[in-house]
C-alpha cells in the first residue's frame, strides 16, 4: 500500500501509528481556527503515548483527526496519519496506510474505525444513546466489524464486559446509560472500545470525570489490556500525575503543537522546553498521584483565532527571546536521541517562513 | 508545510470588521465583549438580511394601516352600483415618453346573466397624479382633509381609479385593503400587547415566586393550552350582540383573543425568569444586597426583553391570522367594519371568485404580512439566542 | 409503564369535569335564554311554536333554575349518552353528530399521517444538509406554508380547480354516496375525495413540524453520541436514522399533544370553506343560528378529541422515551 515513497518509515522500530504534520482548522463565521497546527508523534508497537496539554490544545481535534471523524466546519488540511496494515502489527516488514488520504465516509475508512481504531470519548453520558440500552449498543458495534448473530454478538459484548470488570455484565445488557454510575459508564465505553479487539486504542480522558478509586481501577484495566494484549495506547489527559502511572512516551501539546516528546522518564526528570517546566513545577509532587485539573501557569492561553507569531507560548514563556521567538516559530527538533523539543533555547531549527 | 499559515489568521466577517463593532480596532472580540446585551443583539440581527428586509416591509405596512385615508383613492364603505367586480386597472408610465395616466374602464351589463362586463377603452386616458384631491377623510380622525397618495387630476370628469378592482357592491378593494390593514393589524397588536401584559405579570409572579405561587398558575396555563382555542373563540364571538357597534365589537373580539393566548408567553417569561434566577449576575446582585424589585427590574427585566420581543412578534401574526378566519366566517368583526376577514367574506362565494379572482387579494395581504412578521420574529429570536 | 398511563388516566376525569363548565359557560355566554331567542327567532321568520312545546323544553333544561342545576341536568344526561335535541334541526343531536364525528377523526388522522410522512424527510434532509439548496427551498416553503392560513390554501385551491377544470372540489363524498349507507363502494369515494382537505388541512402543521425536527435534529447532531458512532464505523446514513433522529422525534411526539387537537379544531374552518360533512359547519351553524346545546355538545366533543389526542400522544412518548417512562413509575 506504498503508494508514495512518503509512506516510508526508516525509525528502526516501526510505530503502529505515525502522525507527521498534521494540520486541522476549524472555519467558522468569526474567522478561521487553526486547532492542531502540525503535530508529529509515534505511538510504538505494545506502547502507551500519553498526550497532555491545558484544555483547548487541541488533544482531541487530533485524535478526531486520526480516526476522520472531524466534522464541518473543521477539515484536516495537511500532514500524513500513516497506520500499519493490518495482518502485521507493525514490525521490520509493516506496511503503512494514510488515513489522511482515505475518504472520511468511506468503506477501508470505516473498517478500521472501532474495529483497528477504537476511541474512548471525552464524555461517556453524552457519548452513549439515552434511549438505546447498552446492549443494543454493544451489539451494534460488534455487527459493524463482525459477521455475526445477534446472540453471538450478546456474548461477545458481555465477555467484553466482564473483561473491564463489569458487575453483573449479562444484566446490564438491557440497562440504559443513564441508570448507571459514572464509573460504570466508563467500563461500557471501554468494553465498547475492545469489544472488536482493535489494536490501537485511543482514550480521552479516560479518568477525568470519575473519582479517584474507579480512576486507578479504570488505569488498572488499561493497563492490563496493553500488557496482556499488547495493545498500543494513546491516552490523552491533563494530568501529569495519571502520565506518569501509565504512560511510556509523552507527548506535550500547546495551542496546537507538539512542544517537546520523549520518554516518560526524561520528560519528568530532565525536562526541555520552558512549558514542559511550567507544567511539572505547577505540580506539587511528581510521583505522588495528584489529580484534578492542572493548576494554572502565569497568563491564559491566548484563542486560536489569536495565535501570535512566532512560538505560541512566548507570551506566557520566562525565557522570552524578543526579536526571536515573536519573529518565527521554532521546529520539533531531536535534542537528545531520546527528545525532541521545538524551542529556541535548544535548537534553531524554524519553521520554514 | 507550514508556508502558508501566518500566525494570525483571522479572516473577520466585514460585518465585524467595519460596522461600528471594533472601530477598527484589531481586537473585535473585545468590542463584543463589553458591549451591552441589547446591543449584541442588534449586531447579530444585522446581520440577518432577511429579517432586515421583512423589517422594512412591516414598516411600510405600519405607515400604510397609520394613515389608510392618505393611501386610499376611494371611500371605502361607499358602493357603486353599476361598479360591481370591476377587474384591476393598471397605471401606464409610458406613452411615447412618461406619462402618469390610466385607460378608462367600459362596463357594460350583459343581458343574459345581468354581470357587469368590463372592457378597457384605450381611447380614453384619465391622467393621474400624486399628492391629488379626492374624497374628504380625517388626518388621525381628526382634521379634514381631501389630500391623497395617488388621484384622479380631473375628479368632476373622470371616474376614480380602482387599483385592486372592485367587489360585488362595486367598492374599491384597494381603499378598502388599506383600511382593512389598519384594524387587522391593530387587532392582532392590541391582542397581543393585552397578551402580553398578562403573561409577562403571571408568568413572572410564577417564575420569580416559584413554590405555592407557580404550581397554581401552571396549573391553570397547563389547562387552559389543553384547551383548543378555536372552539371557544367561535362560541365567545357568536355570543356577541349582533346589536352591539363597530368600535364594541372591535373590542370584545380583541379581549377574546387576548383571553386564551397570554399562556404562551407567561410560559416563556417564567422559563426565562427560572434560567435567570441562577445565573451568575442574578446571584451576584442578591449577594451584594439588592432588593428584589431592583434586581427584577434593573438586572433581570433587560436581559429577557429580546426574548420576549422576538416571542411578542411571533405572537402577532397568530392573532391577525385568527381574526382573519373569526370574521371570514362571520363571527368577528361585522361590516361596516373593514377588515382582511371581513373583505374575505366576499371570497366565499366560488362563483364570485372564479368571476373576480381579485376578490382573493387581501388573503394576499394576510399572508406577506403574516410571513415579514415571523421572518422578522424568528430573526429575533436567532439574534437573541443564538446558540438556540 | 402501566402505572403511567394508569395516573394519566385518573386525571382525564377531572380535566372532562372542567371542560364540560367551560362548555357550560359558553352555552350560557348569549344574553338571554336560547329557548326565548329561538322563539323570537322563529316568530321573525313567521312561523310559531307551541306554547306547551316551549314550556316542556324549559322544564328539560331547567331555564328557570338557577345555572348549576342547569348544569347538573344537562352533564347527568350527557353521562347516560342523552345528548339532547337539537331546535334547528328538529333532530337528536346524537343522530347529528354520529357520522359528522366519524369523519372528523377520519380526516383528522389521515391528516396526522400525511404531516408526519411528509415532514419527517424534509426536517432530516434539511438538517443534514444544513445551508444546501433543499435546506434554503423547504425552509421558504414551510415560511410560506406557516404564513397561509387554511382557509386561504383551500379558497385558492378552490377557484384553481374550478376556474381552471370547471370542477367544484367541496365535499368527501360523490353526490351519490352522499347520503349512502356504508360499503366498500363508499370508503373509495370517500379515500378519493379525503386527500385535498387532508393536504390542505396539513400543510401548516407539516411546515411547522419540519421546522421542530430540523432545529431538533441540528441539536443533536452536535452531540457527543454521533463522534461516538462514527468511531464504531458507522455509515452516515445509518446512524444519523439510528440515533439523531430517533431522539429528534421525541419532542416530536410529545408536540402531537397540541398537534392533534389543532387539526381537529382547524378542520373546522377548512371544512366550512369545502363544505365537509364534519362537526366543525355543524357548530358553526348552530352558533349562528343560536342552537346553544347543539353547540355546547360540539365544543365539548372538540375538548374531548383533544384530551384523547394529548393522552395518545402521552402514551406514544413514554413508549419511545425509556427516561419518561422511568421517571413516571
Ligand atoms: N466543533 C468545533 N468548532 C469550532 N472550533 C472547535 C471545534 N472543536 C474544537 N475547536 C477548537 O479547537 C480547539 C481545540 O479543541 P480540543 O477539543 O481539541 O481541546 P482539548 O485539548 O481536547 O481540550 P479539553 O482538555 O478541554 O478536552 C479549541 O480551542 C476550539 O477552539
Ligand atoms: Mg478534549
Amino acid at each position: 500500500m506504498s503508494e508514495s515513497g512518503k509512506n516510508e518509515i526508516d525509525t528502526p522500530e516501526r510505530p503502529i501509528l505515525s502522525v507527521r504534520g498534521l494540520k486541522t482548522r476549524f472555519v467558522l463565521d468569526e474567522g478561521i481556527a487553526i486547532a492542531v497546527d502540525g503535530v508529529s508523534f509515534d505511538v510504538g508497537v505494545g506502547k502507551v503515548v500519553g498526550i497532555v496539554g491545558e484544555s483547548g490544545c487541541g488533544k482531541s481535534v487530533t485524535i478526531k483527526s486520526i480516526l476522520g471523524i472531524v466534522q464541518k466546519p473543521g477539515e484536516v488540511t495537511d500532514g500524513e496519519i500513516l497506520f500499519a496494515q493490518a495482518g502485521n502489527s507493525g514490525g521490520a516488514d509493516a506496511d503503512y496506510v494514510d488515513l489522511a488520504k482515505l475518504d472520511n465516509r468511506g468503506k477501508k475508512m470505516r473498517a478500521i474505525r472501532g474495529n483497528e481504531i477504537a476511541l474512548i470519548p471525552q464524555e461517556p453520558m453524552a457519548s452513549l444513546s439515552p434511549v438505546h440500552t447498552i446492549g443494543n449498543q454493544l451489539v451494534e458495534a460488534v455487527r459493524l466489524h463482525r459477521d455475526v448473530s445477534v446472540s453471538e454478538a450478546e456474548q461477545i459484548a458481555i465477555k467484553s464486559m466482564t473483561e473491564v470488570g463489569m458487575p453483573n455484565p449479562a444484566e446490564r445488557m438491557s440497562m440504559y446509560s443513564w441508570e448507571l454510575s459514572g464509573g460504570l459508564r466508563q467500563r461500557v465505553m471501554i468494553a465498547m472500545a475492545l469489544v472488536c479487539s482493535p489494536r490501537l486504542l485511543i482514550a480521552d480522558e479516560p479518568t477525568t470525570a470519575i473519582d479517584v478509586t474507579t480512576q486507578a481501577q479504570v488505569l488498572n484495566v488499561l493497563r492490563s489490556l496493553q500488557k496482556d494484549r499488547g495493545l498500543s495506547i494513546i491516552f490523552i489527559t491533563h494530568d501529569l500525575g495519571v502520565i506518569a502511572q501509565i504512560a511510556d512516551v509523552v507527548v506535550v501539546m500547546y495551542l496546537g503543537r507538539v512542544m517537546e516528546t520523549g520518554p516518560v522518564d526524561d520528560i519528568f526528570h530532565n525536562p526541555l522546553h520552558p512549558y514542559t517546566k511550567a507544567l511539572l513545577s505547577s505540580i506539587p509532587s511528581i510521583h505522588g498521584t495528584s489529580r484534578g485539573p492542572l493548576p494554572t501557569i502565569e497568563g491564559t492561553i491566548p484563542h486560536p483565532f489569536n495565535r501570535p507569531k512566532g512560538c505560541p507560548f512566548y507570551p506566557r514563556c520566562g525565557a522570552f527571546m524578543p526579536g526571536k521567538c515573536d519573529q518565527s516559530t521554532p521546529r520539533l527538533t531531536a535534542s537528545n536521541p531520546a527528545q525532541s523539543v521545538s524551542c529556541f533555547l535548544h535548537n534553531d531549527e524554524a519553521e520554514p517562513a | 508545510m507550514s508556508t502558508d499559515s501566518p500566525p494570525t489568521e483571522l479572516a473577520q466577517k466585514p460585518e465585524l470588521a467595519t460596522g461600528d463593532v471594533s472601530g477598527g480596532a484589531p481586537e473585535p472580540h473585545d468590542a463584543v465583549s463589553v458591549a451591552p446585551n441589547w446591543k449584541l443583539v442588534w449586531w447579530r440581527f444585522q446581520k440577518h438580511k432577511l429579517a432586515m428586509f421583512a423589517g422594512y416591509v412591516l414598516i411600510a405596512i405600519t405607515i400604510i394601516a397609520a394613515f389608510p385615508g392618505f393611501f386610499s383613492t376611494q371611500n371605502p364603505v361607499q358602493s357603486i352600483t353599476k361598479g360591481s367586480f370591476m377587474p384591476p386597472q393598471g397605471i401606464q408610465f409610458w406613452d411615447n415618453g412618461p406619462a402618469f395616466f390610466t385607460y378608462e374602464m367600459e362596463g357594460k351589463r350583459n343581458a343574459r346573466s345581468l354581470r357587469m362586463e368590463w372592457v378597457i377603452n384605450e381611447e380614453r386616458r384619465i391622467p393621474l397624479r400624486l399628492f391629488g384631491e379626492g374624497y374628504e377623510w380625517k388626518f388621525l380622525g381628526l382634521f379634514p382633509t381631501r389630500l391623497h397618495l395617488l388621484a384622479v387630476v380631473n375628479p368632476e370628469v373622470d371616474a376614480p381609479i380602482n387599483l385592486l378592482g372592485t367587489d360585488r357592491l362595486g367598492r374599491d378593494q384597494w381603499s378598502r385593503l388599506v383600511h382593512g390593514t389598519q384594524v387587522s393589524l391593530s387587532i392582532g397588536l392590541f391582542a397581543v400587547f393585552l397578551a402580553t401584559v398578562i403573561g409577562i405579570f403571571l408568568g413572572g409572579l410564577s417564575g420569580y415566586y416559584g413554590g405555592l405561587t407557580d404550581m397554581v398558575i401552571q396549573r391553570v396555563v397547563e389547562l387552559l393550552q389543553s384547551i383548543p382555542p378555536i372552539p371557544i373563540w367561535l362560541a365567545l364571538s357568536a355570543a356577541l350582540p349582533r346589536t352591539w357597534s363597530v368600535v364594541t365589537t372591535y373590542i370584545a373580539i380583541t379581549s377574546i383573543l387576548a383571553l386564551i393566548s397570554w399562556t404562551g408567553l407567561a410560559r416563556e417569561v417564567r422559563g426565562r425568569f427560572l434560567v435567570l434566577r441562577e445565573e451568575d449576575f442574578v446571584v451576584a446582585a442578591k449577594l451584594a444586597g439588592c432588593g428584589q424589585m431592583r434586581i427584577v427590574f434593573r438586572h433581570m427585566a433587560p436581559t429577557m426583553s429580546s426574548h420576549i420581543i422576538a416571542a411578542v412578534t411571533l405572537a402577532i401574526p397568530v392573532m391577525i391570522i385568527n381574526e382573519t378566519f373569526l370574521s371570514f366566517l362571520g363571527l368577528g368583526l361585522r361590516p361596516p367594519a373593514i377588515s382582511w376577514g371581513v373583505m374575505l367574506q366576499e371570497a366565499q362565494n366560488l362563483q364570485s371568485v372564479a368571476l373576480a379572482p381579485w376578490l382573493l387579494l387581501p388573503g394576499v395581504a394576510v399572508i406577506i404580512t403574516v410571513l415579514a412578521l415571523n421572518i422578522l420574529g424568528d430573526g429575533l429570536r436567532d439574534a437573541a439566542d443564538p446558540y438556540h | 409503564m402501566f402505572t403511567y398511563i394508569l395516573k394519566r388516566l385518573l386525571i382525564l376525569p377531572l380535566l372532562m369535569f372542567v371542560f364540560s363548565v367551560v362548555a357550560f359557560i359558553l352555552i350560557q355566554a348569549p344574553p338571554g335564554d336560547f329557548v326565548t331567542s329561538y322563539v323570537a327567532e322563529l316568530a321573525a321568520s313567521g312561523s310559531a311554536m307551541d306554547q306547551r312545546q316551549i314550556e316542556a323544553l324549559r322544564e328539560l333544561y331547567g331555564l328557570d333554575q338557577p345555572a348549576y342545576i342547569q348544569y347538573f341536568k344537562w352533564v347527568s344526561r350527557l353521562l347516560v349518552g342523552d345528548m339532547g335535541f337539537s331546535l334547528d334541526f328538529q333532530k337528536p343531536i346524537s343522530e347529528l353528530i354520529g357520522q359528522r364525528l366519524l369523519l372528523t377523526v377520519i380526516l383528522g388522522l389521515a391528516t396526522l399521517l400525511f404531516t408526519f410522512a411528509v415532514a419527517l424527510p424534509i426536517g432530516i434532509i434539511s438538517a443534514t444538509r444544513q445551508y444546501s439548496f433543499f435546506d434554503y427551498f423547504f425552509t421558504v416553503l414551510n415560511y410560506i406554508g406557516i404564513a397561509t392560513p387554511t382557509f386561504m390554501t383551500a379558497l385558492i385551491l378552490m377557484w384553481l380547480a374550478f376556474s381552471n377544470f370547471g370542477i367544484t372540489i367541496t365535499g368527501l363524498f360523490s353526490p351519490e354516496f352522499a347520503n349512502a349507507p356504508w360499503s366498500f363502494a363508499r370508503v373509495v369515494d370517500l379515500s378519493q375525495h379525503l386527500w385535498l382537505p387532508m393536504v390542505i388541512l396539513g400543510l401548516d402543521g407539516t411546515a411547522r413540524l419540519a421546522r421542530i425536527l430540523r432545529a431538533n435534529l441540528l441539536d443533536e447532531l452536535n452531540k457527543p453520541y454521533m463522534e461516538m458512532a462514527r468511531a464504531k464505523g458507522m455509515s452516515e446514513w445509518a446512524l444519523v436514522i439510528k440515533y439523531p433522529v430517533r431522539l429528534a422525534i421525541n419532542p416530536l411526539v410529545s408536540s402531537l399533544g397540541w398537534y392533534l387537537p389543532l387539526i381537529f379544531s382547524g378542520s373546522l374552518i377548512v371544512a366550512t370553506v369545502l363544505n365537509l360533512p364534519t362537526i366543525g359547519p355543524l357548530l358553526l351553524r348552530s352558533l349562528i343560528s343560536q342552537d346553544m346545546f347543539l353547540a355546547g355538545t360540539i365544543v365539548l366533543t372538540y375538548f374531548g378529541l383533544a384530551v384523547i389526542g394529548t393522552l395518545l400522544s402521552d402514551i406514544f412518548l413514554a413508549w419511545l422515551d425509556p427516561r419518561i417512562r422511568m421517571e413516571a413509575a
